[in-house]
């Protein structure tokens, strides 16, 4: 008998990596890499300005209110189409302090001409210093920052027109 | 025109693929020795279908050399400005083109196995070709209702939007095809399994009839392997030959199963035993084949090889696999207890020898198949992890040096039963050879474990090798030993060029002036300038590298940097310098901004060893397959003349003595 | 419907000029550290860490220019004298366990490791079964055979 039942087990097996398979095929496959700095605080850092017209970011502006921290490249298509978005955050009284990626003066001050400005200062990551240690792992990306500096949320990808309230909310929860 | 020929070519051979299913079940319905009447359509089906399914390739294959835009996969992955080699190989540079091919050999070997498989008895041969024909049919529906490589465009398009330029290599031409008839000869493999596992037919003559199918998958997904990994090699630009990557490990896997069949195959037929085993490592070897057509095509897991995925052919896959696998296994199950127990054998035996690499074989395939697989696991409950080489190296390695060991002494044993204290000699020098050589190398340097370990096992396993030849005239040995040799030879070599790649290859990144010069091993290597050029669909800079060897004449190198416009994606060529004893590496990259040139430069030691290896290996199958099939043939005309003469006597009438047999 | 075509034509416009970063790879992303002993420790360390951007490759092997910044911060660590334990703990900190080729035991990594332990457990359990008993049987059977 125990033969026998040695004989099912490579089905057994089998059925197990076909139940998982296509349970997995129905899931949405996730290509994002979540940041595990979630609830931690910001780590110091002090970028230069990225162009002429707005100041540089460091760690010590995130003080005094909830902001947001938006990751971004001129280089970047999805960042053109979340520029409106932005804007309507902005509008809103969210104060939104960038950090231009791998980026050069002349096309982050072209790009702002293009499609609008909707930050308050925008530091200049040359070698995506601040990014990786923030644990984002591409552009754009936005992080939900406290009155504490601590990083409270993240969202990947290009913001949509629906997920201004969720960003609204949780800034809301990060008072 | 010639679509709509391949389109209805394709549905008649699904229309024949029914009906060899269905009459080669009724074999099964015969008494034993009597032939039913419905089972003999089965064979011409087979053959009929064949025709048809390569008549449907060569339509696909005749669309894309003359680049017919209203043909919906023509129009997305090609374009007229590519150079016709790349326009014929795209063909399969796709996920249609390339299951059509797959379907193409499937056919193609079914046919084979039809028209000129004749020792097997009538009902197993039914209801393998019963087996086969379901096989097929699955994947005629496959094409048909879910990736129809003939669609037509509504409007034909007015310029294809090309092929991925990491496609675009004369690699792309060797490698999916030799892998895919590969995959598929494992499924005759597989079929023939079902039948003798159906009609309770599993003996050495079954094996013999195994024998060469098994063999022939195993050539051609050597080759394959070796083609892909050589490819990957030059291709990606960073001098890696072997990533562990999923759909590198989805070729591995059914690599691994099939050696360890085809060992299982020769005990079978030398000896009638291992029978269960052999049944269950035929079933094996195909599931992971299809396994890894769905892990590449359905893009559950993330790899650097994956050129077309969609989750919703992957279902379709997993149905079929879960038909098919699941369906042999269940049988598996169920009639495997039925099967006899082979005959029995002595640990120190050359059985006892294969048993071991069997099992060890299985339990590296254990391995890979749950590091490729993991990241899935963990992914359904939201958790992302990666599994790299630092896993599989030493994991695997637990596993395989015990049984490179054993390889070693393995084809020195006697079958039945050996005494070990017969091969005193050999055992002292092969563990003479591998602690000598580690003792040798780590002499001069500090090398990582598993390199070191690597070269003592290749040096003991390229003398170990060689032994079964000792004391024998070499004339007399059987071609089908030279195979063995030369494929274990071919091992040998093979983790040599692994081992001396991981331990002794140099690097060199530099940003360097043209002019100016950096020193890697004995090389010096100077760029002498940086030109664009431009090809049939690219652009691109190319640096002129002069490469002196301890001063002497300068051999030029150019790397080049390419910029593909359609689809816009950029690729580096490296360029080769290949030596007896190795390969210089080059590769161009960006210009920075002070005007130095970023020039990365590899000599990889004995790097070539890796893939002259696989070629060995495969040579080594060939010669296999060459030597059992004459042996086979002579046997089959001795024993058609001895048939004739017993005729001839009888003819003579009953006065004539009887012949002695 | 507009949303998108106008997405298209931003893409179609804006493509030639803003498909990649133009800026050049930092200090460390295609250069080696001079001491060659750190060097080795750095390259050992990238092949194991996993390019973000990429599809299954290693920072040590792809022309991503994350893999570039990447790179340049395992050099730049290492040069200022931290052990590359550290370094794979400062990314996976960041970025999980995913980030690491290098699975360690940990609640979400322990079947990688027991695994392999329950196969050699059947490994050796089959061996004895198939070859163990048969030795003795074999003798008797070799005698009477």
């Amino acid at each position: 008998m125990g033969k026998r039942l040695w004989l099912w087990a490579p089905l057994a097996l089998f059925a197990f990596f076909a139940g998982l398979a296509g349970y997995m095929l129905t899931q949405d496959k996730d290509e994002f890499v979540e940041s595990e700095m979630i609830g931690q605080p910001l780590p110091d850092f002090a970028l230069p300005a990225a162009f002429d017209g707005l100041p540089g970011a460091s760690k010590a502006d995130f003080a005094g209110s909830p902001k947001l921290l938006n990751i971004w490249a001129s280089w970047c298509l999805p960042c053109i189409a979340e520029a409106p978005q932005l804007e309507a955050l902005k509008a809103q009284g969210v104060e939104i302090i960038g950090i231009a990626i791998r980026d050069r003066p002349a096309d982050v001050a072209n790009f702002l001409g293009r499609y609008g400005n909707p930050y308050s200062r925008i530091g200049s990551d040359r070698i995506s210093e601040v990014q990786l240690a923030i644990g984002s792992s591409g552009v754009p990306e936005t992080f939900v920052i406290d009155a504490k500096g601590v990083i409270r949320y993240q969202h990947i990808g290009d913001i949509r027109e629906s997920d201004v309230p969720k960003l609204l909310a949780e800034l809301e929860k990060a008072q | 025109m010639t679509a709509e020929i391949g389109l209805a070519a394709l549905w008649l051979a699904a229309a024949l693929a029914v009906l060899q299913m269905v009459s080669g079940a009724f074999a099964l319905k015969a008494a034993p020795g009597e032939v039913n009447a419905l089972a003999m359509h089965a064979r011409p089906a087979a053959v009929v279908q064949a025709f048809l399914a390569v008549l449907a390739f060569a339509m696909l294959l005749y669309a894309f050399a003359t680049t017919d835009l209203s043909l919906k996969l023509v129009a997305s992955n090609s374009h007229s400005m590519k150079p016709l080699i790349y326009k014929l190989t795209g063909t399969w540079g796709n996920h249609e083109g390339s299951m059509l091919l797959w379907v193409g050999v499937l056919a193609l070997s079914g046919g084979l196995l039809a028209g000129f498989e004749k020792r097997l008895p009538e009902r197993t041969m039914g209801a393998t070709l019963a087996v086969q024909g379901f096989v097929a049919l699955g994947f005629y529906a496959f094409l048909l209702l879910a990736s129809n490589p003939f669609e037509r465009l509504p409007v034909p398009a007015p310029e294809g939007s090309g092929l991925n330029p990491l496609l675009q290599d004369i690699g792309l031409a060797i490698h999916p095809p030799t892998l895919y008839a590969g995959y598929v000869g494992l499924s005759v493999a597989f079929s023939l399994a079902m039948g003798a596992l159906l009609t309770r037919e599993v003996n050495p003559a079954f094996a013999r009839v195994l024998r060469p199918w098994v063999l022939g998958a195993w050539v051609l997904l050597t080759l394959g392997i070796t083609a892909g990994s050589y490819w990957a090699y030059y291709e990606l630009g960073w001098g890696g030959w072997w990533f562990w990557d999923p759909v590198e490990n989805a070729s591995l896997m059914p690599w691994l199963a099939a050696t360890a069949l085809m060992h299982s195959v020769s005990v079978l037929a030398a000896r009638d035993a291992l029978r269960t085993w052999t049944i269950m490592l035929g079933v094996l070897a195909f599931s992971m084949s299809m396994l890894g057509t769905f892990l590449v095509r359905s893009g559950v897991l993330t790899s650097v090889h994956a050129f077309a995925v969609d989750p919703e052919r992957g279902a379709f896959i997993l149905g079929l696999l879960g038909l098919y696998i699941g369906g042999a296994f269940t049988i598996f199950a169920l009639r495997a207890g039925a099967v006899a127990e082979g005959k029995r054998f002595a640990a120190v035996s050359r059985e006892g020898a294969l048993v071991f690499n069997n099992v060890m074989l299985s339990a590296i395939l254990a391995i890979v198949l749950l590091g490729t697989l993991y990241p899935l696991l963990t992914e359904a409950f939201d958790v992302r992890v990666s599994v790299g080489p630092p896993y599989f190296n030493p994991a695997s390695a637990i596993f395989a040096i015990p049984m490179l060991l054993v390889m070693a002494v393995g084809p020195l044993l006697r079958w039945r039963s050996d005494k070990p204290a017969r091969l005193q000699f050999e055992l002292a020098l092969i563990a003479a050879l591998v602690i000598g050589v580690i003792a040798l190398v780590s002499f001069f340097g500090q090398f990582p474990l598993l390199p070191l370990l690597g070269l003592g096992l290749a040096a003991a396993l390229a003398v170990a090798a060689l032994l079964p030849l000792r004391g024998r005239s070499l004339k007399r040995v059987p071609v089908a030993t030279w195979g063995m040799v030369i494929a274990h030879f071919g091992i040998a070599v093979a983790l040599f060029g692994m081992a001396c790649e991981g331990a002794f290859s140099k690097e060199r990144l530099a940003a360097v002036v043209p002019g100016g010069t950096e020193q890697i091993g004995d090389f010096a290597v100077t760029l002498e300038g940086v030109t664009p050029v431009a090809g049939p669909n690219w652009t691109a800079i190319e640096a002129r590298l002069a490469v002196r060897q301890n001063g002497g004449a300068p051999v030029i190198l150019t790397p080049q940097a390419r910029n593909f416009w359609s689809p816009p994606q950029s690729t580096s060529e490296s360029a080769l310098l290949t030596k007896w004893n190795g390969q210089l590496y080059a590769v161009i990259g960006q210009q920075a901004e002070d005007g130095r040139w970023q020039i990365r430069v590899w000599w990889k030691p004995f790097v070539t060893f890796i893939w002259y290896g696989g070629i060995l290996v495969a040579l080594g199958g060939l010669l296999s397959i060459a030597g059992r099939v004459s042996v086979d043939v002579r046997r089959r005309k001795a024993t058609a003349q001895g048939d004739q003469r017993r005729a001839d006597l009888d003819a003579l009438g009953a006065a004539a003595p009887v012949p002695a047999e | 419907m507009i949303r998108l075509l106008l997405a298209v034509l931003l893409g179609v416009l804006a493509l030639p000029t803003l498909a990649q970063d133009t800026m050049p790879p930092a200090p460390y992303a295609y250069n080696q550290l001079e001491d060659p002993r750190l060097e080795a420790e750095a390259s050992a360390l990238m092949h194991t860490l996993r390019c973000l951007k990429c599809q299954s490759q290693s920072i040590a092997d792809s022309d991503a220019p994350m893999a570039g910044d990447m790179r340049h911060q395992v050099r730049s660590r290492i040069l200022a004298g931290e052990s590359p334990a550290e370094i794979r703990g400062w990314l996976i900190a960041r970025y999980g366990d995913y980030v690491s080729y290098e699975p360690e035991v940990s609640k979400s990594t322990w079947p990688l490791f027991a695994v392999p332990v329950l196969v050699i457990l059947v490994v050796a359990g089959v061996l004895l079964r198939r070859l163990g008993k048969r030795r003795n049987e074999g003798d008797g059977a070799g005698e009477t055979a």
